[in-house]
Order: structure tokens, then sequence, then C-alpha cells
């Protein structure tokens, strides 16, 4: 029986973990980085053990350090969550080798899966479905390819690659990625199959001969090559397709004599056939949609197999309702998914019964990493939480997922959550025409959530009047109507840098603290100050009515042309977040009061984002033309590249491979020729 | 407290009588505001504007704490004369970094914002409160100096402008300057004279004397910027402290100097009354003659409208008695019945020496007609009792605040601490009227002078002649008591709008009271 379990892992996987450790009488040990000090899920465990520094290479994959923690705190079993070493084979053997007990499957099953190469050839034997592939670019015929790292998963290094000429370029990238990313630098190309969903098949083994699949998963919504919405069943997959897929899952399970719980991925294709992609050889991020439908808590299934235990079941059981999951990133859909970091200042998602394990009955679990006042920084994934929702229909779990999403509070970094609403509510995704090029596919719902042009207007309105309200509790005259005047001249204004640019606000409250006039406008930041270009408080409003029916520090209510809304609005420092029921904003209170500051040399280049340099490719006083790739800057798994816009010299240099760079952050000067 | 107890009837045809007179009065006031906030018209406003340049309110408004209070002081000086109503200056007191100040700020749409006999006043009014309630004074400058044609009316007593503001110095309440434009001549020692100098660059133009007046004088050509830029004086005469980018890096280099002045405002509470501000429009009687109760004025002024009453039963003419306005104490006399008489007079001196001996403020809510006539009254003593009354409000030391909410007539304005007599504020009601006494008296007085004279002569009186001199007198003396009038000649520090009272008096009971202390400044440079 296992006494004490070390999770080799970060964030919300070690909380679900240490979440089914506590029901089963389990004590629970935790590890962390110098940057999680204070996360969640070092509070959670009974036992913690720092290890030192940031970077995975010095955290995370260190598997000496691990075992020396799991032993320092007499951890007798370890969980490798997802990600990380949860693959590697190497470390499950010196897991084992220590003595402990791991929890997954064999280290030589997870060899054999690892090589993507290996496995494919093994299975074919099976009589799996395989996609043509090819290990050398030179022997790739037929276009579209996927490249691919075959010691890979979760997208890393993987590309589309259309045409022969970018062939060459793709592969050299992916074997970089993979180099760096897996230690691996193998990479192959595979037949890619145009409007193809992605279906995945869950199972379970234990250590009697006993192999179960648990239904499929489908997680055909994905950004580069990321599953960002996952659900179960698939509404492709009717029961004889199922029952192909499960055959052949469990065909794949029994060829490594698999033990644990394990995923086997296919790719659908429009007609109907399926291949296999790769088996992945641990829990999935997505497992709690499977857990809803199915109704079984699949951590303590992992724990009962890997103390020599047997499964509850030996059929697959039935299917109960539909269950919907979403992965809430900190990034920036809008901009090529820029990763977003900073404090999560608030987190906050309404009408969540439960987390970290099966949810009872129909209903919205939240498996999240995070907690308010988290710091999401640039080391590890940006992925912030899972949401899921269960219910007996699956346009139910959709609407009732994406409702809470709209109304949850995200403050302090930009996430994908608008653009899973969007997705969750589209014709097409409600259909179930879902295939991994959805998003291409779809460009709007890349468009914000906020309803209208009058929401941005109001949520403005709404912060300016709590930042008036809030007077009632200044050091001096607090007792007095804000902004109060005997000679009213000007409105008072505020200037918010918000979704729609540059925008000020005027207000003035009369003796009652009733809203007497109020307008909103976009502005030429350059424009601020200017003389004259006050709001006209006897100006023609070019918006809604509106009144205030109350207004605190951190929630104002309005009455707009008849219909009360309500707009809480939580301040931290200058950025006021505004969220209502027509969506959120979040607003950046301009200085009143700009200082003159310097300005960057013309020609300057800035990081994108906040990560470490990568290659750098020139060296100060080099002539480069326009296009020349100069440097790359690597965040969250991406080589983001940097150009030079025009023909020039390096005129000035700042950073050098392996720099740590902040957004914004100058890293060259081209003197333009 | 005892709980005052309102016998308002807002649907009574005698409140919507007074209500609506009371608006009529407050569209005369907006529409004097109106021209006080036009400055020197559209044409100069644009032109200003053209060049770059605030307005001396939007000057201010970029000065002071956002969503905080600012309470301009004498907004309509000049009212009725042959100045621009405002006098081409405003001043008021804003919250400047959590401070009080007094800010003076000059219309350079308005003559150049040139300084005419009630700039001076007006300004001499400012540099008064400050002083008085030693408050940080903050000068926007921007003024071609004296109304050349009307030296003769500034000139000798403008040298008081420059005295007063180094002795605000001097008593350690510090001074700001900040130059915008033309501080030409005898304006040059408005920064001269302050503490922290703040100039606008190549904007800033402060010298003796202009190019012009130099090349008469000595044959010497130069020009703006060498003679008095803001660079120039930043880095060779000194006179500079500061130099700015532009009016908003001013107004943002004038908060900095004020925030290290270390200024504590006591932060004070208090409960709103139980009864609607909005009521008090319709509380004044529409006739002066008319006698109303203050205390309904009272319930709609004071922290949970409580009010404890001192000597209620006696000298019923006068009320008396002990409140809060937003957290501060306050002592009350307001007059009931407009009369007052010998038992009146002594009741409120024994009542301002209480609040002496107590050290709490006092709040006169004047509408009074005069101490009462006659032989009985003289025989009684009235004029020794109305002097004692005086005599205590003369002489009381603790801080006065006085609201004309109706009549102020004769000797009671004296009693009830009129202009003369120093309150630290005066507010007058738009209603409300103030003279040696009411019109149609002081025709009949007239009248009957002349009638005795003709008689003594001999003479027919001319009975036709009598009632054009009446009409013309009481004319003249109506339009000469009027709220307005009085104020544009500044003889208060505002006409406000009833609603506003709590408000108004809220905020000078803070200044007067943070005033007290001495010990709310740091040392700073002199």
């Amino acid at each position: 029986m296992i006494r004490r379990l070390l999770v080799a892992n970060r964030g919300e996987i070690a909380r679900r973990v240490f979440a089914t450790c506590r029901a089963m009488g389990v004590e629970t040990v935790a590890v962390y980085s110098d940057s999680d000090a204070d996360a969640p899920h070092v509070a959670e465990a009974d036992y913690a053990v720092h290890l030192p520094g940031n970077a995975p290479t010095a955290t995370y994959l260190r598997g000496d350090l691990l075992i020396a923690a799991a032993r320092k705190c007499g951890a007798d079993a370890v969980h490798p969550g997802y990600g990380f070493l949860s693959e590697n084979a190497d470390f499950a053997r010196a897991v084992i080798d220590a003595g402990l007990t791991w929890v997954g499957p064999s280290p030589k099953a997870i060899a054999m899966m690892g090589s993507k190469l290996e496995a494919k050839a093994l299975l074919a034997d099976v009589g799996v479905p395989m996609l043509p592939t090819a290990v050398e670019p030179e022997q790739v015929d037929t276009f579209p390819v996927l490249v691919k790292a075959s010691a890979g998963g979760g997208g890393r290094g993987m590309r589309i690659v259309r045409d022969r000429e970018s062939l060459a370029e793709a592969v050299a990238a992916a074997r970089r990625e993979a180099a760096s990313a897996f230690g691996d630098g193998t990479v192959f190309c595979e037949r890619y199959v145009e409007r193809a969903r992605h279906i995945e098949v869950q199972i379970m083994a234990d250590s009697h001969g006993n192999v179960v699949t648990l239904g499929e998963r489908e997680c055909s919504i994905q950004r580069r090559h990321q599953k960002i919405v996952e659900e179960t069943p698939s509404p492709a997959v009717d029961p004889s397709l199922r029952d192909r897929l499960c055959q052949a899952a469990i065909a794949a399970a029994r060829a490594v004599s698999y033990v644990g719980a394990g995923t086997v991925e296919f790719l659908l294709a429009p007609s109907g056939e399926f291949f296999f992609l790769e088996m992945n050889t641990r829990l999935q991020v997505e497992h709690p949609v499977t857990e809803c439908v199915i109704g079984v808590d699949l951590v303590r299934l992992q724990l009962v197999v890997a103390e020599g235990g047997p499964l509850p079941f030996n059929g697959p059981p039935p299917l109960r309702g539909h269950a919907i999951e979403v992965r809430l990133y900190a990034e920036d859909p809008a901009y090529a998914w820029m990763p977003s970091t900073g404090t999560l200042h608030r987190f906050d998602v309404p009408g969540v019964t439960h987390a970290f394990g099966p949810l009872p009955g129909p209903g919205l679990r939240l498996d999240s990493g995070v907690a308010d006042g988290s710091v999401v920084g640039v080391h590890y994934d940006p992925m912030l939480a899972k949401l899921i929702a269960w219910a007996p229909t699956r346009a139910e779990a959709a609407r009732m997922l994406s409702n809470a999403l709209a109304r949850a509070r995200f403050h302090g970094v930009t996430t994908n959550r608008d653009l899973l609403v969007r997705v969750l509510r589209h014709s097409a995704f409600l259909s179930g025409g879902t295939d991994t090029g959805f998003l291409d596919r779809h460009p709007e719902v890349f468009a914000p959530l906020l309803s209208s042009v009058d929401a941005v207007r109001l949520s403005c309105l709404a912060a300016a009047l709590s930042g008036a309200a809030r007077r009632a509790k200044s050091a001096t005259l607090p007792g007095l109507p804000s902004g109060w005047r005997n000679v009213p001249s000007a409105l008072q204004t505020v200037v918010y840098e918000g979704p729609t640019g540059t925008i000020e606000v005027g207000y003035r409250l009369d003796r009652s603290n009733d809203l007497a006039a109020w307008a909103v406008r976009r502005i030429d930041p350059e424009d601020i100050g200017l003389p004259g270009a006050a709001l006209d408080p006897a100006g023609s409003p070019d918006h809604p009515p509106a009144q205030i029916l109350s207004a605190t520090g951190d929630q104002v209510v309005l009455d707009v042309a008849g219909v009360r809304l309500q707009f809480a609005v939580h301040e931290v420092g200058p950025v006021s977040f505004v969220d209502s029921s027509e969506g959120s904003v979040t607003l950046t209170e301009l200085p009143r009061y700009p200082l003159p500051v310097a300005e960057q040399p013309e020609g300057s280049l800035i990081a994108p984002l906040p990560g470490a340099v990568g290659r750098v490719l020139v060296v100060p006083g080099q002539r480069v033309a326009a296009g020349e790739l100069l440097l790359t800057v690597e965040a969250m798994k991406l080589e983001h590249p940097v150009h030079a816009p025009t023909d020039g010299v390096i005129s000035d240099l700042r950073v050098t491979a392996g720099s740590q760079v902040e957004s914004g952050a100058l890293l060259a000067v081209l003197t333009p020729a | 407290m005892p709980i005052l107890n309102s016998a308002l009837d807002p649907r009574g045809p005698a409140y919507l009588d007074n209500r609506e007179a009371m608006l009529e009065r407050l569209t005369e006031l907006d529409s004097a505001l109106r021209q006080a906030r036009g400055g020197g018209g559209e044409k100069y406003v644009t032109r200003h504007h053209a060049r770059g340049k605030l307005l001396p309110r939007e000057r201010i408004e970029l000065l002071v704490d956002r969503d905080s209070p600012f309470l301009e002081i004498c907004p309509v000086a000049a009212w009725g004369t042959d100045y621009p109503i405002g006098a081409s200056v405003v001043t008021g007191i804003g919250i400047v970094e959590g401070t009080p100040c007094v800010i003076v700020a000059n219309d350079p749409t308005v003559r150049g914002g040139a300084v005419n006999p009630f700039s001076l006043k007006k300004t001499q009014r400012a540099g008064q409160i400050a002083r008085e309630n030693r408050l940080p004074m903050i000068n926007l400058v921007e003024s071609g100096g004296a109304d050349l044609p009307q030296q003769a009316e500034i000139f000798i007593p403008g040298g008081a402008a420059f005295r007063d503001l180094t002795r605000l110095s001097a008593a350690r309440i510090p001074t700001v300057a900040v130059v915008f434009g033309n501080a030409t001549a005898g304006g040059a020692y408005v920064p001269g004279m302050s503490d922290y100098t703040i100039f606008v660059r190549d904007r800033a133009k402060v010298f003796l004397a202009g190019p012009p007046l130099v090349k008469m004088a000595t044959g010497e050509t130069v020009d703006d910027e060498t003679l008095g830029g803001a660079a120039m004086h930043a880095t060779r005469s000194g006179l500079a402290d500061y130099v700015a980018e532009d009016e908003r890096d001013a107004l943002r280099l004038a908060r900095s100097c004020v925030r290290n002045f270390g200024y504590n405002l006591a932060k004070t509470y208090g409960p709103e009354p139980k009864y609607e501000a909005d009521d008090l429009l319709g509380i004044p009687s529409a006739d002066l003659r008319v006698p109303f109760d203050p205390r309904e004025i009272l319930a709609r002024v004071l922290d949970s409208s409580e009010f404890d009453e001192f000597k209620p039963a006696y000298g019923q003419a006068l009320c008396t008695g002990w409140g809060a306005i937003h957290g501060h104490r306050i002592g009350v006399l307001a007059n009931t019945r407009g009369v007052l008489f010998s038992a009146e007079a002594q009741k409120a001196a024994q009542f301002i020496q209480l609040a002496n001996a107590a050290g709490t403020p006092l709040l006169f809510l004047q509408n009074t007609t005069g101490y009462m006539v006659g032989s009985e009254y003289e025989q009684g003593g009235i004029i020794k009792h109305g002097a004692l009354m005086i005599n205590a409000v003369a002489n009381s030391k603790v801080p006065h605040l006085t609201v004309n909410i109706g009549a102020s007539y004769g000797a009671g304005n004296y009693g009830m601490c009129g202009r003369a007599f120093e309150p630290r504020f005066l507010f007058t009601w738009p209603n409300a009227k103030s003279a040696v006494m009411g019109p149609q008296q002081l025709a009949g007085v007239l009248s009957i002078v002349a009638r005795q004279a003709a008689e003594a002569k001999g003479h027919a009186y001319d009975e036709e002649q009598d009632r054009t001199m009446r009409f013309m007198v009481e004319h003249k003396v109506e339009q000469e008591s009027a709220a307005l009038f009085l104020s544009g000649r500044l003889y208060d520090d505002g006409v406000i709008d009833p609603r506003d009272t709590r408000t108004v008096l809220g905020m000078c009971l803070a200044l007067v009271r943070a005033g007290e202390n001495d010990a709310n400044f740091g040392v700073f440079r002199l």
C-alpha cells in the first residue's frame, strides 16, 4: 500500500493528484521551484521540498533531485503527473530502482511508445491503422506533411509543411526544438490529413491482464497543435466506430503489455477512416471529462493499479451524459497566442461546485493551479486552469461552460477566455463540426467578447465612477460630495488605455452624487491635455442615457436607458478590471501628469514577449537585409523570430544567447541603410 | 442629542411660492456665473487656446486632486460694475495632494489678465483667507500687470498684495508661483515673493520692464527670452526654481511642491441630516417680511439633524445651540423673528462666551431686521445690550462663519457678525438682502425728513415729487441690497445655492480647524 506519495510536478496536476491522495488517506509530498514557493500545490501538501532554480532543466526535470526529495520525506511512491518526466523511461526506471512505487506504466512500455517511429512499426504489425510516414525529408513525395518530433508530445516541434521548398527549414527548426525540449532531435514526416478530427481512447490496464477502455475523447479544437477544448463522447463517434477505436486501442496497449492509465490517440479522417497517432503513457490533461461521464476517479485507479490491485470492472462502463473541458491559458489569441505574464489579481469562476475530482452530478468542475494573487511567470506552461462542465446533453454542457466562463473574473493576465466562449457558442461547434482546422476556418472566434461599443463606454464610465466614489475614503474632506463645485466648469476626466484604444471619460456628479453629465470618447494620446480639448460638458452626448443607482469603490450600478446593469470594478494600481454581464474590460489609467520620457532610438528592435534570447545570428556592425532573421526569443515552448524591418547595419546589440528579456526590452538597434 | 423635527409642508402654497422665487434668484446666479466662466469672451478664449494655453479654470482643474471639492471664492466679483464679472481672476480653495490650498489664477483672456480694482480686492481677500486659515497659497500667474488707465485706484493699495505674500511666507505658510506667461513689472514680484517658483519653458516672461521699455530707458536691444525667459531665470537669475516643459508639467511640479509641505487635515465624518437639502429652496420666505424658522434650515444642514438648543425659553427671537457639520462641532446663532431685543442680545453674548470657553467655532445664520426700536426699548437699554452682543462678537476668538439666509439690516448685521466683523467666511443665499434698513423704511425716513424740512421752512410739500422720490429710492436700495450686488462688491465670499450650504460650511469648518494648528508645516525655504 502506498503511504506517502511524491508528485513530481506542479500546478493543477499536482493538486489533482493530492486531492485523490487526501480522499484515500495517502500522505502527500510536493516539490517546488523558486518561483513556485507560494503556489497552491505547495501549501496543500503535507511535505514539500524545494528544487532550487526556475528553469525546468534545473528543477522539475531533475530526476535525481526528485528521487532525493522523495527519500528525504520518506515517500514510498512517485506520481509524475503529465509533462516534465511523466513519459521519461529513465526516470521511471530510476524511481523503481530507488525502491519506490512508480505510478505509471513500465519503463519498457514508456520507452517503446516514447519513440513514435518504433511504436508505429510495432503497432502496424498488430493491425493498428497507420498514416504513411517518412523519416528523411527526401522520402516525402506528397504534401502536405506534418513534421513531428519522435520523442515529442503536446504538439511541441510540430509543423505543417505544404511544399517542398519550406521542408528543410521546418525540419531543421523542429529538430532544434525537439532537441531542446526532449533531449532527442529525431523528427519524422507524416501524411497530413485535412479536416481531420483528433479522437483518443482512454485505457486503463491492471497487472492482472485486464485492459479496459473508458470511452473516447475528442480534442479537435487546437491551437498550434495544443488542445484547448476537449469533450466526451465525440459527436463524430457512433457506437460502431467507438467499438473499432476501442479495439485498436486495446490492441496497442496489449502490444506493449501496458499497465496503468494511458491514452491512444487517433486521427479521424472525414471519410471515417482513422489512423494511429501516438500513445500517451500517462494521465492526460483532459482526463476529467472521462471521469465525469464514466463516473470514476482515474487517479484513484492509477494508485490502485500501482499497488498491484485489480481494476473494479472488466468491461467498458456505460457513458452518462456529456462532458466538455476547456483549457484556460494565460495568452492572447489575437496576438499570435502571445503568452501573458504577471500577477493574477483575481481568479474567480462562478457556479463551480467541485474541483480535482469526479463530479457527483451534472455541474461545473474547476481544476486550477492558481489562486488570487498567483504570479504567472515565463518559466512554465501558461495553462491556468481547466474548467469542465458535465450535463445530460452536449448543448447543455456547452451552454453551462460558456456562461460560467463569460461570467468569470480573470484579472491581471490576458487569457483565451473570450475565444473559448466564442468557440463554445459557435454554430459550427454546436452542430458538431469540429476538426483540427476549426480556429483557422473560423477567425470570428478571435473577436473580443464585448457585446457592444456601449459596453466599453459604460465600463469606462463605471470605472471612473467607482474611482469617484472612492473619494469617500480619502483623507481630505471625505464627507463632501465627490468633485463638488460651486461654479461647475469642466467635467472630471480620466484617460484610460482600453480595448478600443485611448479613451477619455468625463463625468460630473451633482450635489446628490447623481450623474449630471458624462461623455466618453476616443482620443489620440498625443492630444491629452491639449488646451480646449477637455470634454465639453454641454456637448451633445452620443451615448445612452445613464443614471447612477449606486456607486461604491468596487461596484457601480447604472440604469442605462431603463435597464439595470451591474459593473464590478476591481482596481489594482492604475488598472481597473470591469466585469459586467456585457463582458470584461481591462482599463489602464494613464497618468494625469505624464513625466517627460527619453525616446527609444529609431530602428530599435523590441522583445515581442518575455522570454529568453535563443539564437543570435548577428554581430554589432553587421550589414543585414530587410527580412533577415536577426535573433530569436524563446518563450513558452515557441521560438519567436526577430527579423530586420529594413536594410541596415546593426549599430547596437544589447543581448546574447540566453539573456532573459522582458516584453518591450530593447534587443538591438538597426540603423537603416 | 435632540433631533430637530421638521414641520415643513412641501405641498403647501407658501413652500411652493418660496421655492419658485428662490429658483428665479438661482437662475440669475447661474447667469452671472456663466458670464464669469466665459472670461474675456469666445474670441479671446479661442485665441488663448490656439496659443496652446489653458484657461484659468482648466489650470485649476488640472492642479487639484481629481474628484476633490473646489470652492470658488467671490466668483461674481465686480457684478454690477463696469468691469467684467469675476474681475479677471479666479480665486478659491482646492485640494492639492490632499492639502487644502488657496488658489489664485489670473484670467489672461480678460484684458490680458490685467488687474483692476476688483481683481485687487478679490486677490487680497484670497490672501486673507490663506493667512487666517494657514492655507498654502498657489498663484497661477499670467497677467499684464495693472490695468494702466485705472492705475490711480490700484497702484498704491496694490503693494499690499506683495506685502501679504511675503508675510504668508514669514508666517511659515508656503507660497507657490507658477508662471504661465507674462508677469511683468509689479507682477514679477509674485514669483519674486514666493517660496517656490515654477516657470513654463518658452512661455514665462518675467521682467521689471519689457524690451520696449528697456529700449526707451537704456537703449539696449534685447528679446523676451534673454530678458526674462524661463531658461534664463532658471540658469542665470535664480528666480525660477523649476522649469516646466509645458503647462501640464508645470502643474505637476506645483503638486509635487505641495506634497512636500506635509499638511494633515483631520479626517472627520458626520452623518447626513435626516431631511432633504432640496427642501431648503422652499423654506426662506419669498417676502422677507415674513419670518421663517431657521431650525428648518438647521434640520437640513446639521449632522443627523441633531441640535441641542441653548436657553430655548429665553430671548426666543434668537435661536442658539450646539450641533455639528461633517463632524465639526459648532455653536449656532440664528434669528427666528427678525428683530433682536435686549434678551436676545444678552443671550447671544452669553452663548458666544460659552463657545469661546469651549473653543467651538460659531455659525451665524443672519435673518434680522435689526435691534428693536421705540421708547420702551431705548429705555430698557437696547443700545447697551446691543453693544454687549456686538462687543462679544467683535472680541470672540473662535472662528466665525456667517451665512446671510434672508435679511441683514441695521446693527443686526453687526451683531450677527457681518463682513466688518471679519467672520472667516461669509456666504449669501440668492434671496438674501442687506442694507442699513429696508427700502420702504429708508424711503419713508427720507420722505419724513424732507416733509419736516419743508414744513419747517413753511413750504408746501410736493406729494407728487415725494412719490417719485420714494419710488426711486426704494428701487435703488432694493437693487443695492441684493445678493449679487453685494457679492459684486466683495461684501461676501460668494452667493451659494442653499442646497450647498452643508457642503460649503463643512469645507470651511475643516479649514478653520486645521488652521488652528500652527505645527502643520515643517521648515521650508524663505
